[in-house]
This record gives structure tokens, sequence and C-alpha cells, in this order.
């Protein structure tokens, strides 16, 4: 047992919490990552990551939760990207690349700013990779208020967004409102990217957010069992990852632990190649 | 989406035995150009109508008019007498945007046939399952039934979304070009199946085609679009020199050679197809000689 979890692992607060906050990130983010794939909308899912630390980064400036910044952000960066032609794949890109580009600048100057008035780094480590183990216990309901209206979209919206992502004409001749449904599923994964960056930082969000979704897709054919999947997949690699954290305290070089983040998405990329041979060595066979 | 009304409702109404469809007087005018063109027509219960013409004529626009996409600039369209088609007309869409990879199967495809635009997450049940596996086994898709879409051949993604089409039981399948892109024995097999099962389900086709040939056993009646405008008959009716002539608005010949029909324009010494069999057009297929019997024309499609 303390092979794995190191003595005090299941005493410590900042434990619960990071467990709590990460499990209910990574749960959104691999539900919604799923038909973020599922659509095509990936790197849509990257700008909306990039303008989140823009947000962030403001939120530090005047000392609110970097969640409203993530969130406030990439939910006027959604409503932005679709007013201006994300319908169509190639103005999508544009727009998009566009509206990542002037929000990364303006990133760039509040980080500056951040790192002067302290005079540390720890907003911009905070904000780009994450700060699971430094979440307060109150960030838990607002994590919950930002990570349920995601589910809901999803929920509801579950058959006429696989059918418009099949084919957008079919689902307009069936009564299904696609460009409604498109800006709901644009702030489900705008939020989902917010509860990502809290946990493993703006930069790295998306990897939680595609990366079990692309992991799931290639062990099940079924819509609904890759959403499943990509969730648990998700939540299990979070937890393992803050597992490993807790454990790396007592790794060298400076005994004082490696970031979770790092954890996660290496188990993510782990698990993605894992699955790729899996998937290759079945085909070979089949 | 309701379709915009200008004219005071001369079409057919609404009686036992009406048409399934009435296209009356449709003019559409986008960015400037006329795409069609007081376009009239009726599809009377159980036809199959094909809707013939070149690749530009306005076929897919006449198509999404019909499915309320496209508002209209004159005229109107009802189905069954009323001016939504919605629960009323299945749709095959020219292409579906799906990569390989993507876990859609075909049984998923077919079952948002069903319910794909209600709220929620579909609970499964027995019922909703064996629906799904008697449409699938009905365009003789068992066998790939669990397989991804995107993944399949041309041919299977047809046949896929023609059940998810049917599986509503509408009046009207709309299908846009779903012969293009396939080899001759899918559009073969493709035709066929639709001849099959719109008898079996009592449901009318209106199917558009740049090429006419494959279709001429299974056409009941045609409908001809050339520069926006239409003609419908029989093909004995439609596909004649003087009325399509008229339709152009110059002189066309209509050649049959090989048990094939060609529309062919010509202006001084130079030939073009404008209608009829794509292989016969294409230089290197051995249908060629068919229009190579032209003897030395330039062929431009």
């Amino acid at each position: 047992m303390n092979f794995l979890f190191a003595p005090g692992f299941f005493a410590s607060s900042p434990v619960h919490v990071a467990l709590v906050v990460g499990g209910m990130a990574a749960l959104v983010s691999g539900v919604v990552g799923t038909f973020t794939v599922l659509r095509g909308q990936s790197y849509s899912g990257h700008a909306l990551a990039d303008l989140a630390v823009t947000g962030g980064s403001a939120s530090f400036l005047a000392s609110v939760n970097p969640l409203w910044g993530f969130a406030g952000t990439g939910v006027i960066a959604a409503g932005v990207m679709d007013m201006i032609g994300i319908r169509r794949p190639r103005g999508r890109d544009l727009a998009t690349g566009i509206v990542r580009g002037a929000g990364l600048g303006l990133a760039a100057l509040f980080l500056y700013w951040d790192t002067t008035n302290t005079s540390t780094t720890g907003a911009t480590i905070t904000i780009l990779f994450g700060s699971m183990f430094t979440i307060g216990s109150n960030a838990v309901p607002l994590v919950a208020g930002f990570g349920v209206p995601a589910l809901v979209i999803v929920a509801v919206l579950y058959r006429p967004l696989l059918l418009s992502s099949v084919s957008a004409d079919v689902a307009a001749a069936r009564g299904v409102r696609v460009r409604l449904t498109g800006l709901a599923c644009l702030m489900a994964i705008a939020l989902a990217v917010s509860l990502s960056a809290v946990t493993v930082g703006a930069i790295l969000s998306t990897a939680l957010l595609v990366g079990p979704a692309a992991i799931a897709l290639r062990l099940t054919s079924s819509p609904g069992r890759a959403t499943v999947a990509a969730a648990v997949i998700a939540v299990v690699m979070t937890w393992l990852g803050v597992v490993l954290a807790y454990d790396s305290f007592t790794w060298p070089p400076s005994h004082d632990g490696w970031p979770v983040s790092f954890f996660i998405v290496t188990l993510i990329f782990l698990g993605f190649a894992a699955a790729q041979l899996a998937g290759r060595g079945r085909r070979v066979k089949g | 989406m309701a379709v915009a009304m200008t004219h005071d409702g001369t079409g057919q109404p609404d009686e036992t035995g009406g048409p399934v469809l009435a296209v009356d007087g449709v003019g559409v005018r986008l960015a400037g150009r006329q795409i069609l063109d007081d376009v009239s027509f009726t599809v009377r219960p159980g036809e199959f109508v094909g809707l013939i013409g070149a690749n530009g004529a306005g076929k897919t626009t006449l198509l999404r008019v019909i499915l309320g996409l496209q508002a209209v600039t004159a005229g109107r369209v009802s189905i069954c007498g009323r001016s939504t088609g919605r629960g009323l007309v299945g749709y095959v869409p020219q292409k579906i945007q799906l990569d390989p990879d993507m876990p859609v199967r075909a049984r998923d495809l077919v079952g948002l046939g069903l319910d794909g635009n209600r709220l929620g997450i579909p609970f499964p049940s027995r019922q909703r399952r064996l629906r799904v596996d008697e449409m699938l086994a009905a365009v003789d898709a068992t066998s790939f039934a669990n397989q991804r879409v995107g993944s399949l051949s041309g041919g299977e993604q047809q046949r896929v979304m023609i059940a998810h089409a049917l599986i509503s039981q509408p009046r009207l399948l709309l299908l846009d070009e779903p012969l293009a892109n396939l080899d001759i024995s899918s559009a073969q097999e493709i035709i066929s199946l639709l001849a099959d099962i719109t008898k079996r389900q009592q449901v009318s086709v209106l199917i558009s085609a740049h090429e006419m040939n494959a279709l001429l056993p299974v056409m009941d009646r045609v409908v001809y679009l050339a520069a926006g405008r239409a003609a419908s008959g029989t093909t004995d009716e439609v596909i004649r020199e003087d009325v399509l002539s008229g339709l152009y608005g110059h002189h066309v010949d209509v050649l049959h050679m090989h048990g094939r029909v060609l529309v062919v324009a010509h202006a001084g010494d130079r030939f073009e197809i404008l209608a009829g069999d794509e292989a016969a057009a294409a230089p290197g297929h051995p249908d060629h000689s068919a229009a190579e019997a032209l003897n030395g024309i330039e062929i431009q499609q």
C-alpha cells in the first residue's frame, strides 16, 4: 500500500481537494472532449485554452479566482468565434487563429505585469501549468458551478450534436437549430477548458480535453461508450497523477515534488501510445 | 423554417390522392444570380422521379428549397399540402462529414434517423433496437451494422444514409447525387435497392443526378433542369430535341446510342455533352466509343 500511496496521502486536505477538483474537471473534460473530437473542433479547443491564459492572468492581476478569468474569456471568445464565421471550416480556422493571436498578445502583457508586480514567477506557473495542491476547498462549489452546466449541455444536446456532426443539412432539415447547437457546444468546450486550466494549467488543458477522448475512440466504436470511456480515462489518469505527484515529494532532485500536470499529461500520452499500438495490432490481425 | 410564399396559393390543394410534393413557380435569386426561375412540377404518391441536370443547373438549390433550408424569392412548395415538410421528408445528402476513426457506427446513424432531433440522452430499448435492425436489413447493411460509418465505402455509406432517411417512414425521399463517385456496380445496387424499397414502403422518390442513363429503367418521370428552368413529364415527353432546346434556349440534339441517351449541343464544329452518361464522356472509358462515334468532336464536361 505504501508503495503507491505515500504516508499521509489520505489524511492530507490539499490532496482531498486535488482529488475532488481534479476529478470533476477530468470528468467534464472527458465528456465534452469526446464531442470536441467528434465535431472536429480540437483547434477551437486549443484556441480557447490559449485565451484562458489571458483571462487567468487578468484575474490574477485583479486578485480574483483565476477560474472566473478562465471561464469568462472562454465563453466570450466562444461567442466571438461563432459570430465571425466558425461554421464554415476555412472561416473557422481563420477566425480562431485571429482571436487566438490577439488573446495571447494580451496574455503576454498580463503575465509580465503579474510577474513584475509580485517579483515571482508563481502566477505564471499557476496559470500556465496549474495549481492542483494550492486550490482552496472553497473552490469546490465554483468548480461544480462551471462543470455542471457543461455536462448538462452535452446531455441535453447529445443527439442533435451527433446528427449535426454527421451532416449539418440533414440535422437542419430535421429541425435541429444547428447554429445554436454548435454555439452551445463551443460554450461547453470553453467551460471544460477552464476547469482543466485550474488543474493542469491553461497550456495543458487541451491535453485533458482531447487526450482521453482520442484514447476512448480507439477502444470503442459507439458514441455513448466512447463518452463514458473518455470520462473514466480522464478521471483515472488525473487521480493517478495526483498520487504520483504526492509520491514525488520524496523524489530527487530537490525533494519538493514534481508538478501534477506533468504526470497527468504524460499518463495521457502513454495511454494514447498504448491504444494506438493495440489498435494497430488488432488491424493487422483483422 | 417556413418557405416564403409570394404567390397566392394557386398550387394543388390538400386532397386525398393529391401530390406528395408540389413545386409551384419557384424562383431563387442568390447574390444577383437567378439560380431557379419559375420551376413547377409535382411528385405523386409512390412515384420515382429523376431530377436531371448538369452540375450548376440548380439541383441542390431546389432540393434545399424543398427541405426548407433555402428561402424562395418567388413561388411556393407544398409537401402533402403543407408548407413545411418536417417529418414527411427523408433526406440523403451528397456527402457526410465523418472521419474514419469517429465513433459513430452504421446502427447509431440509422437510430439518429428515428430521433436525432430530440433532446436528452436516448434510452436503449428493445423495440428501438429491433426497428434499427430491421431497417439495416432492408438496405442490406446488416453485415457492417457495427462498423464506423466513416470507414465504410461510398456505396455502403449511401445505404446507411438511405436507411437513416427511411426509418422515420417519410412520404418523400430526397437524394442529392447519390450515384456520384460510385462505381457502376455500386450505383446499380443503390438504384435497384431504392426502386425496390420505395415500392414496399410506399414512399415517393426525388433523386438528383447529372447522368440519367442508369436511372432510365426505374424513373416514372423526369424533371430536367437547365439554366435554372425546368421541364417535367415522362422521359419520352421531356428528353426530346424541341423540349430541351426550348429549355436551354438554343438547339440541342438528343442522341440515342448503344441504348443510351446523350444530350449534345454544338456550336460550329465544337460539340458538348450536356447530359447523359458520365462514363460515355470520360476519355479512356470503354464506352467512350459512344462519344467518339460523334467523329472527331471535342468533348467538354
